[in-house]
């Protein structure tokens, strides 16, 4: 059963009492809010997704709630509770959404240790995965955005998660987060685009998430094999332009990006250089959507 | 609002337990566990059992995560370790561990899947400027920069205020004792450092002696405030007994060591806990010699009230509508045996009203 299978006010009583079991990617988070604007932000954005009641396990057990103080009614705000536990400065009601989607990616990236995880968007297309890592502000999640909206995969556009064993990029396809610019620049790229109410003045800007294709979510049991290696450069007015990058180069910036790499030990190095090993690697600087897009169509897969 | 079973504790007595869990006890374990900082303990008895591959995927995840997080901790600490040694032998001091980094360096079982934030180590009081000089010049700085904090530190508490090592940010406490200069009981710290010995063949790494190591431990349990670590450290003197008690002339050491360093209350409360939540075997000799220092019934009914409490895991599942006041009560008690009321007054009126406005 999944998440459209609720009715509003279903999908509301739910997350309001026994909380809703969700399975997104490998994770299954457990939500519980009485605060409506959550509601509907799980309703638009994760209708697609599979309810994973059956079990009675969750990896994570999050709650998004009104602080026990003033704060509740004056000028109110809401706090995230993992399992209880309040790890972050409570923010304005009004951004109640984005602080689930926000704490969600806190709750893998401290807490699953199983993966080598990077700060990196993933898509992939017959068979061959694209890793995107890239500081905020580098356009990787507008680059995202407009790449699963012309025929790629979305397995994340956040959190890498690389299998220990195999190698494998791991699924964990959610909504895409889109902030300030990002978010006209690919409502005019697709006009179809489902995107969440836009949030303003949290701590990123104005911040609205994009629904995931529903061929995304699907198969997000299907891991990918890692291809190629883009860090991506949003320049306005600049040229398309993609250039090789190093492979030791790539190397150290996939290092900067990872979540967890010394946690891992001299098994992160290892992943690593396997990683960047199996991939082509390079730098792209773009500031036009459908050039970009035409030049991730034209890459080949390496030949190993 | 009824508390609900404490999976930890089971699954720590009874390890083969866990295999026959269903997945929502499984959640409820991950969760107790993860709150009580044992998720990664629970991986090594497990794994020591050979049990890890009849655990569910799912929960064997978080389990794995946490012995990553746990393994690279361990080496981090050893390199820590060589660091310590390196600055103190300029003033040829050795390096007595005490807890964490003490059951790591010499191979113990709580460090099994131990996690901790810093490194404890003993210096003897008369020599506590010279090491604090030798480790500034060594890239450790005192973390608290307030003046009355400095002052209450050197002044009341058996440690100097923490320190932190600039480039690995590391954490240091450096202690003269074990307990507080304030609080109700003086063990000798003399006698411990006198004692201590070393990890295998080096000499300037040392452990405190087993019986110490307990009484330690012990002490440092029943005289903290804040219990969320609670279930872990009796975890640790859980393994220690286990691991020391083998030997025939420990439990009779322990005693009389105890009576030696004032601390045989809070050895009566170890022993009587951690045979209480995890099972651990006590001779029966120990807690008829102990009535010395055992308390009256009544007070072991109201510890066994709080601290039967304090000591599951702090997790809603294992809590009752007298938890908070519990935790609370204990908190209060803390306080009350590691200062006179008196400096407890001084201390709290300084910290409400008089540190922020000058930090």
């Amino acid at each position: 059963m999944n998440v459209s299978a609720l009715t509003p006010p279903e999908l509301f009583s739910r997350l309001k009492e026994a909380g809703l079991f969700l399975q997104a990617g490998p994770f299954i988070t457990h939500m519980q809010t009485s605060i409506r604007s959550v509601a509907e932000g799980i309703g638009l954005l994760y209708a697609d997704y599979p309810l994973a009641e059956d079990t009675g396990f969750a990896d994570f057990h999050v709650h998004l709630i009104p602080p026990a103080n003033l704060r509740r009614w004056f000028r109110p705000q809401v706090l995230f509770s993992f399992d209880g536990r309040i790890p972050f400065k409570p923010l304005p009601l009004d951004q109640a959404f984005p602080m689930l989607e926000w704490g969600m990616n806190w709750c893998v990236s401290g807490h699953s240790h199983q993966y080598l995880i990077l700060h990196a968007a993933v898509m992939e297309k017959q068979g061959g995965a694209v890793i995107m890592p890239a500081p905020p502000g580098a356009g990787k999640s507008t680059l995202c955005a407009a790449l699963i909206n012309r025929g790629w995969r979305l397995l994340s556009d956040e959190l890498a998660l690389i299998n220990k064993a195999s190698g494998a990029l791991v699924p964990l396809c959610r909504p895409v987060s889109l902030k300030n610019e990002s978010i006209h620049v690919i409502r005019r790229f697709e006009p179809c685009a489902v995107l969440s109410r836009e949030v303003r003045d949290t701590m990123k800007g104005t911040v609205a998430h994009m629904k995931p294709p529903a061929g995304s979510v699907t198969q997000s049991h299907v891991s990918a094999r890692p291809a190629w290696i883009v860090f991506p450069k949003y320049q306005p007015g600049a040229v398309t332009r993609l250039e090789p990058q190093p492979k030791a180069r790539a190397f150290m910036r996939m290092v900067e990006s990872a979540f967890n790499y010394s946690q891992l030990g001299p098994q992160g190095f290892q992943m690593m250089e396997n990683l960047v090993d199996a991939c082509d690697c390079y730098e792209f600087t773009y500031s036009n959507l459908d050039e970009a897009v035409a030049v991730f169509a034209d890459l080949k897969l390496p030949v190993r | 609002m009824k508390a609900a079973h404490n999976l930890v504790a089971q699954v720590l007595r009874h390890p083969e337990s866990a295999v026959s869990l269903s997945l929502a006890e499984w959640d409820l374990l991950i969760r107790q566990a993860r709150h009580a900082d044992l998720l990664a303990r629970i991986y090594a008895l497990l794994d020591d059992q050979g049990l890890i591959d009849s655990i569910p995927a799912k929960p064997c995840a978080h389990l794995e995560s946490a012995d990553t997080v746990v393994k690279r901790h361990a080496q981090a600490i050893r390199r820590e370790v060589l660091c310590l040694r390196k600055a103190l032998a300029t003033i040829d001091l050795p390096v007595i561990l005490l807890k964490g980094a003490a059951y790591l360096m010499a191979d113990l079982p709580p460090a099994r899947g131990r996690i901790f934030s810093d490194v404890d180590i003993l210096v003897p009081k008369g020599q506590l400027n010279q090491a604090e000089a030798a480790l500034r010049l060594h890239g450790w700085a005192s973390s608290h920069h307030d003046a009355y904090d400095q002052r209450y530190y050197r002044i009341w508490m058996h440690e100097l205020p923490p320190m932190m090592h600039l480039k690995r940010q590391s954490v240091l406490d450096v202690h003269h004792n074990i307990l507080p200069e304030s609080a109700r009981v003086h063990p000798d710290p003399v006698k411990l450092i006198e004692a201590a010995v070393p990890v295998g063949e080096d000499q300037s790494v040392k452990v405190l002696a087993p019986v110490d190591m307990v009484l330690h431990s012990a002490t440092h349990l029943f005289h903290e405030g804040e219990l969320e670590h609670g279930l872990r450290d009796l975890a640790d003197l859980n393994s220690l007994l286990r691991h020391f008690g083998d030997s025939p002339s420990f439990w009779s050491t322990l005693e009389s060591r105890a009576q030696e360093l004032e601390l045989t209350r809070p050895l009566f409360y170890a022993l009587h806990y951690a045979n209480l939540v995890l099972g651990t075997p006590i001779p029966e000799s120990v807690f008829i010699n102990q009535t010395v220092s055992k308390p009256s019934w009544l007070l072991v009914a109201i510890m066994d009230a709080l601290y039967g409490r304090a000591l599951a895991p702090v997790h809603p599942s294992c809590s009752d509508w007298l938890t908070g006041t519990a935790r609370w009560l204990l908190y209060v008690r803390a306080h009350w045996l590691r200062m006179s009321p008196w400096l407890l007054v001084h201390h709290l009126f300084h910290k409400a009203f008089l540190s922020q406005k000058s930090s």
